[in-house]
C-alpha cells in the first residue's frame, strides 16, 4: 500500500555510530497532506552502552564487537516492548553517517540483514545530526529553533533555511564531547553511565576556584583542543600535588582539585557554546534554541543556555537522556518522516560513511 | 528605539546628569551603542557598552568583557594612527565594559546602496529580472572603488576586520560638499538624493571581532565575508564587486596575491567536511 495513503505508519530504526548501540520503534499517525494532524509516537525505545575502562577510551574494534553481540538482543526487545510484529513495520531506518566506521559498518549490515529477513522492507538512510534535530524538534514541540548539537563527535550550530539545516557555526578542531570525555581519561573518571555526566557531578562540588583556561571563539566558530591540552596539563600538576611533589594551586594559592578542574572546564566550554549560540540566534533573528546530542543532557548547560535566551526574551527547549544521547528512535523518526515524502534507499546503495554533513541532506519534509 | 530604552538598564556611566539623554542606537549579540557626548554637549559620541553576560561566571565574564575591549580599542587605535578612516577612541573602562569613541554622521553604505539602487532592503520576493542600467552609474561605481581603498588601507596596517558587511562602514558627508549641515539622518535614515546617498567618505566601524593579521589568507577571508555579505544584501549590485577588489588591488604591494589567494577561498567555501 502507498505509504502516503496509510494512517497509521511505523519504523524501526537501528543507531551505533559510536558506543551506544539503539534501536527503537516509532509510529506515525494522521493524514500527510494535512501536517496538522500528524502526531508522533514512541513505541519502544531500547538502548545498551558499551563502557570503557576508566582512563581509556572505546576503540572502533571492540564498539563494533559490542554492536555485533548485542544487535540481535536489542532489536528483539524493541519489537517486544512496542507489542508489534513483523508485518506492522513499513521501513527499517540505519544510521547512514557521520560517525565510526566498523561500529555504523556493524548496524549498517545488521539493518540489511533485518530488512532481507523480514521479507524485503524498504531501507531509509538517515544522517545521525538531521535525526538528533528532527527528534528534539518532536519532543520539545519547537518549530524554528536555532540549534545547538553538541555530541562526543559533532559541535554545530544550526538553522533551517530553504530545505536545509545550515550550519552557521561549528568546532574547528575536536567536538566539545570529546574535549570531555578524553579530560575524563586524563583524571580517570568512570565512563559509566558517561564520563560528560560523572564530570557534572563532580563539578558540583567544585566553584571555589575558576582556574583559567584559554577562551577559543571565532565568530561562530570555537576550537576545544587548546582547552584539552591545557586541563590536562593542570590535571597532571594536580597528580604531582598529591603525590607530594608540589605544584597545582589554584589563584588563591591553595592546591586545587579535580572537581575544581572539572567546574572551570565546564564553566568555560559551555560558555563559549552559549555565545556561539546567541551570536546565531541574533543572526537568524530566532528566540528559540534546542540543544540535542550527548553533552546536551547536562544540566549547567540547560541553565545557562536558559539564562541567555531569557536575557533576550527567547526560551531553551532540551530534552532528557533518553533523547538527547544517541538512541534508535531518533533514527526512526527522521527516516519516516524521509520515507513519507519516497525517500528510499536501495539495499545496493545502502552504504555507510563516516563523513555525512548535516547541510547534506535535502529536507523535503519541512516547509 | 525609544521603546527599547527602557528594556535594559544603561551602563552607570549614562546615568549620570547630561544636557541631552544618551539614547540606545543598537542592540547585537555582543553589546549596546548609545548615542551620548563627549566633555562638552556639541561633540556628540559613540558609547559602545558589552553588558555582562547572566550566564558566565562572573570571573570569566569580566576576564573576556576586559580583553575584548581593550583589544578593539588597540586595532583601532592602530588604524587611526595610520591613517585607515575609523572613528577615534575617546576614552574607555574597560572593567566596567564600555569604550567612547567618535561619532560618525551619516548612514551605512548599505543604505547608500540600497537608496541608489531605488529598492527597499526588505522587500523580497521580487524576481531576479535584469534592472536596465542606468545611464550613468558612475557615482555607485566610485563608492565601490572608496570602500576597496579603504578595505586595502586597513589590511595594510596588518588589521583584518573579522565581520566586513555594507552596514559596518559608514558614509561620513563632506564638509566642503556645499552643504554645510551634511547629511544628520540617522542609522537607518532616509536620503533623498540619490547622488549624496553614495557619496562622502567610508569610515569602517564594528572592530568587535577585528584581529592583528598580515597573512595572505585572513585577509583573503575578510574579503570573502564582504563578497557574501554583499551578494545577499544587494544582489542588483553584485557585478560591481569586481571595481571593488580592482580598487583593492591597487592599494598596498601584497594586495594582488591577497587577490590570488582569494580564488582558492571561493573555491573551498567556508567549511571543510570534517569529522571530530
Amino acid at each position: 500500500m502507498d505509504i502516503t495513503k496509510k494512517k497509521r505508519r511505523i519504523a524501526l530504526g537501528c543507531e551505533g555510530s559510536a558506543n551506544k548501540l539503539g534501536i527503537g520503534v516509532i509510529l506515525h499517525e494522521g493524514d500527510l497532506t494535512d501536517p496538522s494532524t500528524c502526531t508522533s509516537t514512541v513505541l519502544s525505545n531500547v538502548r545498551h552502552t558499551f563502557v570503557s575502562p576508566p582512563g581509556t577510551g572505546f576503540l572502533p574494534k571492540d564498539t563494533a564487537h559490542h554492536h555485533r553481540a548485542f544487535f540481535a538482543r536489542i532489536a528483539k526487545q524493541a519489537l517486544a516492548d512496542a507489542h508489534l510484529s513483523i508485518s506492522d513495520i513499513d521501513c527499517i531506518c540505519y544510521t547512514r553517517g557521520p560517525g565510526m566506521g566498523a561500529p555504523l559498518t556493524s548496524v549498517a549490515i545488521a539493518a540489511r540483514t533485518l530488512a532481507l529477513l523480514w521479507g524485503g522492507k524498504p531501507l531509509v538512510g538517515v544522517n545521525h545530526c538531521v535525526g538528533h534535530i528532527e527528534m528534539g524538534r518532536a519532543i520539545t514541540g519547537a518549530d524554528h529553533p536555532v540549534v545547538l548539537y553538541v555530541s562526543g563527535g559533532n559541535t554545530q550550530v544550526i538553522a533551517y533555511a530553504e530545505q536545509r539545516y545550515r550550519i552557521f557555526g561549528e568546532t574547528l578542531d575536536i567536538a566539545v564531547g570529546n574535549c570531555l570525555d578524553r579530560f575524563a581519561r586524563a583524571l580517570a573518571i568512570s565512563n559509566d553511565p558517561a564520563p560528560g555526566y560523572n564530570i557534572e557531578q563532580l563539578a558540583k562540588r567544585g566553584g571555589r576556584v575558576l582556574l583559567d583556561l584559554p577562551y577559543a571563539v571565532k565568530g561562530m566558530d570555537c576550537s576545544f583542543s587548546g582547552i584539552l591540552t591545557r586541563a590536562e596539563e593542570l590535571a597532571a600538576q594536580m597528580k604531582q600535588a598529591n603525590g607530594g611533589g608540589g605544584g597545582g594551586k589554584g589563584p588563591d594559592g591553595e592546591p586545587f582539585t579535580g572537581a575544581d578542574l572539572c567546574f572551570s572546564l565546564q564553566e568555560t566550554v559551555f560558555a563559549m557554546l552559549v555565545e556561539i549560540t546567541e551570536r546565531a540566534m541574533a543572526h537568524v533573528g530566532s528566540g528559540q534554541v534546542l540543544i540535542v546530542g550527548g553533552v546536551g543532557c547536562n544540566e549547567r548547560l540547560q541553565e545557562m543556555m536558559g539564562a541567555m535566551a531569557a536575557d533576550r526574551g527567547g526560551s531553551v527547549y532540551a530534552t532528557d537522556e533518553r533523547f538527547c544521547i544517541d538512541n534508535g528512535i531518533m533514527i526512526a523518526h527522521a527516516g519516516l518522516l524521509a520515507y513519507e515524502t519516497g525517500f528510499q534507499t536501495p539495499i545496493e546503495d545502502s552504504t555507510c560513511t563516516q563523513r555525512f554533513r548535516t547541510d547534506e541532506v535535502f529536507v523535503k519534509w519541512r516547509k | 528605539m525609544a521603546a527599547t530604552e527602557t528594556q535594559f538598564p544603561p551602563p552607570k556611566v549614562l546615568t549620570y546628569p547630561a544636557s541631552a539623554p544618551p539614547s540606545l542606537v543598537t542592540q547585537g549579540a555582543e553589546g549596546r551603542l548609545y548615542k551620548t557626548t563627549h566633555l562638552v554637549p556639541d561633540r556628540p559620541c559613540a558609547l559602545k557598552y558589552r553588558p555582562p553576560k547572566p550566564y558566565r561566571h562572573p570571573i570569566l565574564d569580566a576576564r573576556l568583557t576586559k580583553t575584548r575591549l581593550a583589544s578593539e580599542a588597540k586595532v583601532l587605535e592602530r588604524c587611526w594612527r595610520e591613517g585607515v578612516p575609523v572613528p577615534a577612541v575617546y576614552v574607555m573602562d574597560p572593567a566596567a565594559g564600555w569604550m567612547m569613541m567618535e561619532w560618525i554622521d551619516g548612514h551605512p553604505v548599505r543604505v547608500g546602496i540600497n537608496e541608489w539602487l531605488g529598492e527597499r532592503p526588505e522587500e523580497e520576493g521580487e524576481t531576479e529580472t535584469e534592472t536596465p542600467k542606468p545611464a550613468d552609474e558612475e557615482p555607485l561605481v566610485d563608492l565601490m572603488r572608496r570602500v576597496g581603498a579603504a578595505v586595502g588601507a586597513l589590511h595594510r596596517t596588518g588589521v583584518v576586520h573579522g565581520d566586513l558587511t555594507t552596514s559596518n562602514m559608514m558614509l561620513r558627508p563632506r564638509e566642503d560638499a556645499g552643504q554645510a549641515n551634511g547629511s544628520t539622518t540617522g542609522v537607518d535614515g532616509v536620503v533623498d538624493d540619490k547622488a549624496k546617498a553614495v557619496g562622502g567618505d567610508v569610515v569602517l566601524i564594528d572592530f568587535g571581532l577585528a584581529t592583528q593579521s598580515m597573512s595572505d589568507e585572513d585577509r583573503a577571508v575578510d574579503l570573502y565575508v564582504l563578497e557574501r555579505a554583499f551578494a545577499s544584501t544587494h544582489p542588483r549590485a553584485e557585478r560591481l564587486f569586481a571595481t571593488l577588489l580592482e580598487s583593492y588591488g591597487s592599494t598596498f604591494k601584497k594586495a594582488p596575491s591577497v587577490l590570488v589567494k582569494l580564488e582558492d577561498v571561493r573555491m573551498r567555501g567556508r567549511k571543510r567536511s570534517m569529522l571530530g
